[in-house]
């Protein structure tokens, strides 16, 4: 349980996960699984400065983040587990199925090659391909910006 | 004497055209300001939008939130540019400021700018 949301959104830690999200889910924690990040002092600076005071911060790399998951799970914290790409959250979920089962697509914005499903959220088909393969592998895939939005399935994104 | 400084507002949404529309009606001070919105950006983007609007000139770069995409694109794409300055919870009691002031540096510009701004929230 103190995993509460696992999260794609390339803005990573911005208004929607920390106010949006923290208000509803009553999170503790937020944890940035982002190899960049995770290297540069000066960026997670910036980010901790986006949180509230009760809720606490960590960053990991992907690898870093596949070996913990079961440590956050078992934390009683509630917690986002945030990426900024979907090869992150897909590289999560293939080292913890269990703690990474519902995975939520928060914010992928416009690139070339990419098309708009939602406002908010734009793919590749071979993009959408590979989160059908997560489905396909047991996990739950769902868009939803905010928790007051209804969420879609991903067979509605095709 | 120098060129006069640019400012640039980045906010969510539709915020910035609407405070750079609002500031220049009452001002009738038109082209200094340049707004910037976080519509449909990721990081990347957004960071290349706030560098198209600085366009190499010394600007003050306003921001809304004092955390999040909008101020995480202001200081990651300006941290090497010498000549620029960002200010959070722009208002428009600050932008009013600023553009009668643009002949100033950008950090006394951004320090008035900010004080004016301080200075507008008050409980009447």
């Amino acid at each position: 349980m103190p995993i509460v949301l696992c999260r794609v959104d390339d803005r990573l830690i911005h208004g929607q996960v920390v106010v949006g999200w923290g208000q509803a889910l009553g999170i503790g924690r937020i944890v940035l699984v982002d190899d960049q990040v995770a290297g540069s002092d000066w960026e997670q600076e910036l980010y901790r400065m986006a949180v509230t005071p009760e809720i606490t911060i960590e960053f990991a790399t992907v690898a870093q983040g596949a070996v913990a998951l079961q440590r956050w799970q078992e934390d009683p914290r509630r917690t986002v587990v945030l990426t900024g790409d979907l090869d992150a959250m897909a590289a999560l979920y293939r080292a913890d199925p269990v703690a990474v089962h519902r995975i939520n697509l928060g914010g992928i914005h416009h690139r070339p090659g990419r098309r708009e499903r939602l406002p908010y959220l734009y793919l590749t088909d071979d993009e959408l391909r590979r989160l059908q393969a997560l489905e396909a592998a047991g996990a739950e895939v769902s868009a939803q910006d905010l928790p007051t939005t209804p969420p879609v399935s991903l067979r509605s994104l095709g | 004497m120098s060129e006069a400084l640019r400012g640039v507002v980045v906010c969510h949404g539709k915020l910035a055209g609407a405070l750079v529309e609002a500031a220049e009606s009452i001002s009738g001070v038109t082209g200094a300001l340049v707004p910037v919105s976080n519509s449909g950006c990721d990081r990347d983007l957004l960071e290349q939008r706030v560098a198209d609007a600085v366009d190499g000139h010394t600007a003050v770069v306003f921001v809304d939130l004092a955390s999040g995409s909008c101020l995480f694109a202001a200081l990651n794409r300006l941290r090497a540019i010498p000549g620029a300055r960002v200010v959070t919870g722009v208002n428009l009691a600050m932008l009013m400021d600023f553009v009668f002031h643009r002949d100033l540096t950008p950090e006394a510009a951004a320090e008035r700018a900010a004080a004016a701004g301080a200075k507008a929230i008050r409980i009447p």
